[in-house]
């Protein structure tokens, strides 16, 4: 009855027994990712001829510069381009058109607005994947197959971004618009010198969610980049494996792996508080 | 709710609203609309011209014993990924909760997944069970399992949902260690006091206060389950075999872009636009997210 003491918090065997329990835990994420990381650096026969090693070899440059330089139907360092342009204008295009319209429905009356609103609300229940086909067709008709503009138009409506600023406008004390119509500042006057610059960590939470959604887009970009040369990273590892029953090149497929991953994890890892911070705010 | 002082101008806010919907009116409401109508029809084979067919393609679809089929695999499908990454991650945030030092260290290390796209976790996967060069694959055959999940259906839906899952751990316990560690201290130390032992204590107090939390994780999950996953079944599976892991998603993707049956794949966005829909209702309704309008 050690516990009658009152202390919830595990001491002594059950301190270490709960240690292991979340390294198990641990390896267990870690796992494919240390595996994904060795085959990226050992040759095409040692993986062959299982079992592969557990360890990395010596072959990490030779595999890597390969994936970069030539990869398998392009150079695997125009794809990280790519992801990057389309992860980039994805997070960015959101932020921007969901200030101003967050902007518009908090401190203006206009007509429309309650139906601008819910129009904007409805987005959430058309995510890409139950409107492939005509939005396929759209992006077509205007001939934007294997163009950046087609990668990220169609995914760059947020409702969730609209409504998180709209949230954190309304906190915002109506002190300082009024103090700002009385030095006869006009609304975008406003909104750049003092709205904006107060939500500065609000959009960088933001930003690094809608950074890692645009960077692990999959269906829509297999669907409308046909041109190996416009493929991003995430969708483009998939096509480096033979058809039929050629053995794929699986050094080369794992350095691509660990590439593709590399930047998210940089950001997830290197801005943890905003990361959670954007999570929680987002989905709340 | 509304801001007491406002900005006059109607020109203005309409030209600030006007790229967000204009980018929606015709990336998001146009190519609905037309799933909507292309569902009504179906094309001749030549593509020169559309039938009306009413309500034809989804009385086809609701006898079609695939369809049918598909939505089990799918049903099946979101509650084991839902079960499996909302076990693993309520257990490790339960661990991580009980420690007073170091638990911040524990969770940068879990929330990598989450940076990990479901295609790329699914390549991941695929490596390690792969039938020719797979470690685990090698290593279990040693034992004197024989996997193939490239002939074996329930061994293809397993690979599917743990690849699944195990890209979702980090959200989940991300959420369920904030939600532990809101709840307060005293209540449990008190429970503690009176005799209560760890699994009295989770039944009795700690589940209940966190049941919100699991609840929008449960709605979340499924969502996650049901549409965002395509790219783990992708790499994976392909759907097969014998369309074992063709959740609906993906049905929609290959009867639409590979077998080009352009009314059924419409009928069948039409029928997955309800369902997202139902669900962002019941998310709204109940987890209180804050619209006032």
């Amino acid at each position: 009855m050690a516990e009658q003491t009152g202390m919830v918090e595990k001491r002594g065997a059950g301190l270490w027994l709960t240690h292991l329990g979340l390294i198990i835990g641990v390896a267990f994420i870690f796992f494919p990712i240390w595996l994904a990381f060795v085959a990226s650096t050992v040759s095409q026969p040692e993986i062959v001829r299982p079992p592969m090693p557990l360890l990395p070899g010596d072959q990490f440059f030779k595999n890597y510069s390969k994936a970069l330089t030539a990869g398998i139907n392009a150079p695997v360092a125009l794809m990280l381009g790519n992801s990057l342009f389309m992860a980039l204008g994805i997070a960015i295009g959101k932020i921007a058109i969901s200030l101003l319209s967050a902007f518009a429905i908090v401190y203006f009356k206009f007509p429309g607005k309650k139906l601008f609103f819910w129009l904007i609300f409805l987005t959430l229940m058309l995510p890409v994947e139950v409107r492939i086909v005509p939005t396929y067709e759209v992006i077509a008709n205007f001939g934007m197959l294997n163009s950046y503009q087609g990668l990220i138009l169609p995914l760059i409506a947020s409702a969730t971004a609209t409504f998180l600023f709209r949230q954190f406008f309304m906190t915002v004390p109506d002190e300082l618009a009024e103090a700002a119509r009385v030095d006869g500042a006009g609304p975008m006057r406003f909104f750049f010198d003092i709205l904006l610059p107060m939500s500065r960590t609000n959009i960088a939470a933001l930003f690094v969610i809608l950074f890692i959604y645009g960077w692990n887009q999959y269906l829509w970009p297999l669907l409308i980049t046909t041109d190996p040369s416009m493929n991003t990273i995430v969708m483009g590892i998939k096509q480096m494996f033979p058809s039929g029953d050629d053995i794929a090149d699986w050094p080369v497929i794992m350095a691509t792996s660990i590439l593709a991953m590399v930047p998210p994890v940089i950001v997830v890892v290197g801005m943890q508080k905003l990361f959670i911070r954007g999570l929680v705010e987002s989905e709340k | 709710m509304e801001k007491r002082v406002t900005f006059k101008g109607i020109w203005s806010p309409l030209l600030l609203v006007l790229p967000q919907i204009l980018i929606t009116a015709i990336f998001f409401f146009y190519p609905a609309g037309q799933a909507i109508w292309q569902s009504l029809f179906i094309p001749d084979p030549f593509g020169l011209s559309m039938q009306w067919v009413g309500l034809g393609n989804f009385e086809y679809l609701l006898s079609d014993r695939f369809y049918r089929a598909s939505f089990i695999t799918t049903a099946v499908f979101s509650i084991l990924v839902t079960v499996v990454s909302m076990g693993v991650a309520l257990y490790l945030a339960i661990l991580a909760d009980r420690l007073i030092k170091g638990s911040g260290t524990y969770r940068t290390l879990l929330i990598w997944p989450y940076a990990v796209a479901p295609a790329v976790a699914g390549v991941l996967w695929l490596f390690m069970f792969n039938t020719r060069v797979g470690v685990v694959t090698w290593y279990i055959g040693l034992l004197g399992y024989d996997w193939n999940h490239v002939l074996n259906e329930g061994e293809a839906m397993g690979l599917v949902v743990v690849a699944s899952a195990w890209g979702r751990i980090s959200y989940n316990f991300l959420f369920f260690l904030a939600g532990l560690q809101a709840i307060p201290r005293s209540v449990i130390e008190a429970a503690a006091i009176d005799g209560a032992h760890f699994w009295t204590r989770f039944r009795t107090i700690v589940w209940p206060l966190l049941s919100p939390t699991t609840f929008f994780l449960l709605v979340v999950n499924i969502i996650y389950a049901f549409f965002e996953t395509f790219g783990v079944i992708h790499t994976i599976t392909s759907g097969g075999p014998q369309q074992a892991t063709t959740i609906l998603v993906y049905k929609v993707y290959s009867d639409g872009f590979v077998g080009q049956d352009l009314g059924s794949s419409a009928a069948q966005s039409v029928i997955l636009l309800v369902i997202v829909s139902l669900l962002t209702v019941i998310q709204f309704k109940y987890i209180e997210r804050k619209v006032h309008y």
